[in-house]
């Protein structure tokens, strides 16, 4: 469709970004409920995608939302729901069964200030840990946060890529800050923006075993109506996709589901570092927070202070490794985030100890100001 | 050919066999039992409008008592006994035999 | 006549080519009604010549949402109380597939009441086979949405305080377009009723009243599945063209079974066929 990618240069709400962004990667099913401040999203898909033969379906709820995005991935298509932390605390029921079924499908949470209905209208980044551990059992996510509008676009593509290639739901972690921000964003020629495919089986239905892996540890998908036959089940199962219920095999499964993303972490793994070369002081953050985080640390720089920013794209699966290797480097860690220390306390993990670590928190409805990050450079520099 | 005599068996007396009898299809059934996939729900023995079934002495591998056919020539062919067993453990096949 | 017992597999039934046929036997109790009901769906689909692989069950949590991981079609064993939004997906994704959401009372009516009234209000065109067994079996008989008023269950020993669902009325007043109701016992009519229900254009829910004979036959001194299907045949009142508020089932009483709904409105796919038709010359898609 020529009007799927709307190429050019827009002054675009981040919400809306978002919704092209999955449009341009090939989404044409959006199960929704409103919530705000992520409701833009629902609204731009209902109005886009009947234009592109794609469907927007207003569910009862986000559980119904959720699981509707699954059905329809499992169908052939690419799916996805956007909600707000309360909404994505319902979602993640079936999120766990999305990745129990390895079934491709992004999750927006336009996060706002929680616990509960919270702060409807105001910011928050406190579904850090919910978007991490919220489903029940072990399991590996990822998720995404971003920064700007632009990248409300591009990531949700990226979203969509890595949903696709791990055969993962994936959370794009967004903020109110960044979803009710208009700004420029630039959306390339379709042909420009690189679009990753689900594995696919290559051998006939007699053949196929649904979860059957090779050293990638991700299974080809069969859809609904190939003449596959395929089971999909949220006990956990065999490489035939059919429940077994003892711990051998539960370990097999749930070890490879962890695998299958630890194993890609490094190709998965995303983060952006400025001015990190020298750095003494490093500055950690994430989403809206992260643009505070660079102006402090410009500004720190022009007080002497030698602080650098590591900007986390990828939240999960975090990148452990690098704050290791940056723990050799630096004599601090400043994390800068809107909630009580939920990204302090992994990176913290990560340093063991080897090199401290401050926060700057706030518990949300206010962005945080460059001035705190750079009080926090100031107060503690060793 | 059968004399129309009374049978004194309760049935009509004055039956009489049709001059085409040799001619006309007639139903002719089979019933297949897997005694082994019986759970012993007795709805076959229940159920079955003819009689044709019932339970059976024996154990199966699980321990129930499979049906066993006892009034083959009953069968009407109607397939109940197949369709209400839970457990697919009844076949009725039934075709048209036309006489030679 | 020829009569045969133990035999080698010279003759197959007909619903072995529908059935992942290395997981048998199922986990269902003796007397459980779940494989009748799924023999029914399977004798429907045969019946009908639909492809077998443009069938998908979607099935919920629970024994009746064992289904999913017997039948040999696409099928999804999914959380409890979602199937219907699954299948909705699904369905939606596919809607050359006859979808079918097979799954119980508790997954379907509690857990999932709120996505059963929504998918009939929105005539999404789904088959819904909910077996009624007016219990949570799978956990060991607990009280359901459809247990009797004064019934006894694991978790209403005194018996249930509270009263149940009429499902036939809730999915017609929901906007299901057409609703059923059968035993088990009633396998022909059931099978009858899925073959037209799966020929409807929108959203169809047959119940399928079902015995438990562990969960709820034995605790209300019904007796086993054979006592059980005894008092249907017994109690089963056929009512076709009812008004399904003059079909709530009582406890140790009549059992009113038969068609209670079957007429046309439009589908949601039908209608989103017109959606795509208006949406596509809308001129504001050109907006940034």
């Amino acid at each position: 469709m020529s009007n799927a990618v709307l190429t050019g240069t827009h002054f675009m709400l981040g919400d809306h970004a978002c919704a092209e962004g999955a449009i341009a990667a090939g989404c044409r099913f959006f199960a929704g409920y409103p919530i705000t401040p992520a409701t833009e999203i629902a609204e731009r898909m209902a109005r886009r995608l009947p234009q592109l033969g794609g469907v927007y379906i207003q569910m009862e709820d986000e559980l119904a939302s959720m699981a509707a995005i699954l059905g329809a991935s499992c169908g052939g298509m690419k799916t996805m729901t956007a909600t707000s932390g309360p909404g994505l605390s319902l979602m993640l029921e079936n999120i766990g069964l999305g990745i129990m079924l390895e079934i491709p499908c992004v999750v927006v949470n336009v996060q706002r200030g929680a616990p509960s209905t919270g702060l409807p209208t105001l910011v928050g980044q406190g579904d850090v840990m919910q978007a991490r551990w919220g489903s029940h059992g072990d399991y590996e996510i990822i998720a995404l946060a971003p920064s700007s509008v632009q990248e409300m676009f591009d990531f949700t593509v990226l979203a969509f890529n890595l949903a696709e290639r791990y055969r993962t739901p994936v959370i794009l972690l967004a903020d109110e800050a960044v979803g009710h921000l208009t700004e420029r964003v630039v959306i390339p020629p379709p042909e420009e923006i690189e679009l990753w495919e689900r594995p696919r089986p290559t051998v006939p239905p007699e053949e196929y075993l649904p979860y059957a892996t090779d050293e990638s540890l991700i299974p080809p998908m069969a859809l609904a109506g190939e003449g596959y036959f395929v089971h999909m089940t949220g006990l956990t199962h065999d490489e035939r996709g059919y429940p077994i219920i003892n711990g051998e095999a539960h370990e097999r499964l749930v070890r490879r589901l962890l695998e299958k993303i630890r194993k890609h972490a490094p190709e998965i793994i995303r983060y952006e570092e400025v001015l990190m070369d020298d750095a003494e002081v490093a500055v950690v953050s994430y989403g809206i927070t992260a643009r505070s985080a660079l102006r402090a640390v410009r500004e720190a720089r022009r007080q002497g202070i030698r602080a650098g920013l590591l900007r986390l794209i990828t939240v999960w699966p975090f990148p452990e490794d690098q704050i290791r290797e940056l723990s050799r480097q630096v004599e601090l860690f400043v994390v800068a985030e809107i909630n009580q220390g939920q990204i302090r306390r992994e990176v913290e993990r990560a340093a063991a100890g080897q090199v401290p670590v401050a926060g700057v928190h706030k518990l949300g409805g206010t962005l945080i100001t460059p001035d705190e990050i750079l009080e926090a450079l100031w107060v503690r520099k060793p | 050919m059968a004399a129309n005599t009374f049978s004194g068996n309760g049935s009509f007396p004055f039956w009489r066999e049709p001059l085409d009898a040799q001619q006309i299809p007639h139903l002719s059934t089979s019933i297949t039992i897997f005694p082994d996939l019986c759970k012993g729900c007795g709805y076959c023995v229940e159920f079955c409008p003819a009689q044709v079934l019932a339970t059976s002495d024996r154990l199966n591998a699980k321990g129930y008592h499979p049906p066993e056919v006892v009034k083959p020539e009953a069968c009407t062919g109607c397939q109940f006994c197949m369709r209400v067993c839970p457990e697919y453990a009844i076949i009725v096949e039934k075709k048209l035999e036309v006489p030679t | 006549m020829g009569t045969q017992t133990v035999t080698p597999q010279a003759v197959q039934h007909p619903y072995t080519r529908y059935l992942r046929t290395d997981r048998l036997p199922h986990i269902w109790c003796p007397g459980c009604g779940i494989g009748i009901a799924m023999g029914a769906f399977l004798a429907a689909v045969d019946e009908l010549g639909i492809p077998q692989e443009k069938v998908a069950v979607v099935s919920g949590i629970g024994c009746t949402g064992r289904v999913a991981g017997y039948v040999k079609f696409d099928s999804y064993h999914t959380t409890h109380g979602r199937p219907i939004p699954f299948a909705t997906g699904l369905k939606i994704a596919r809607p050359e597939m006859t979808v079918v959401v097979f799954s119980g009372d508790g997954d379907l009516v509690s857990i999932g009441g709120n996505h059963l009234i929504h998918a009939a209000r929105r005539n999404i065109d789904l088959t819904v086979i909910c077996v009624n067994n007016f219990n949570y079996g799978m956990t060991g008989g607990q009280m359901g949405p459809t247990t009797p008023h004064r019934a006894r269950t694991t978790t209403t020993p005194y018996g249930n305080l509270e009263f149940p669902f009429n499902l036939p009325y809730l999915v017609a007043a929901a906007g299901a377009v057409y609703v059923a109701r059968w035993t088990v016992l009633h396998v022909f009519h059931l099978r009858e009723s899925i073959k037209e229900a799966l020929q409807r254009r929108g959203f169809s829910f047959i119940e399928v009243v079902s015995p438990c004979p562990v969960g709820f036959g034995r605790p209300n001194k019904i007796g086993e599945g054979l006592e059980e299907m005894r008092f249907y045949r017994e109690h089963a009142l056929i009512q076709n063209g009812l008004h399904p508020k003059d079909a709530a089932l009582s406890f140790r009483d009549r059992i009113v079974v038969g068609k209670f709904v079957d007429e046309a409105r439009p589908s949601f796919l039908q209608v989103l066929e017109d959606h795509f038709r208006n949406a596509s010359r809308d001129p504001s898609h050109r907006e940034g």
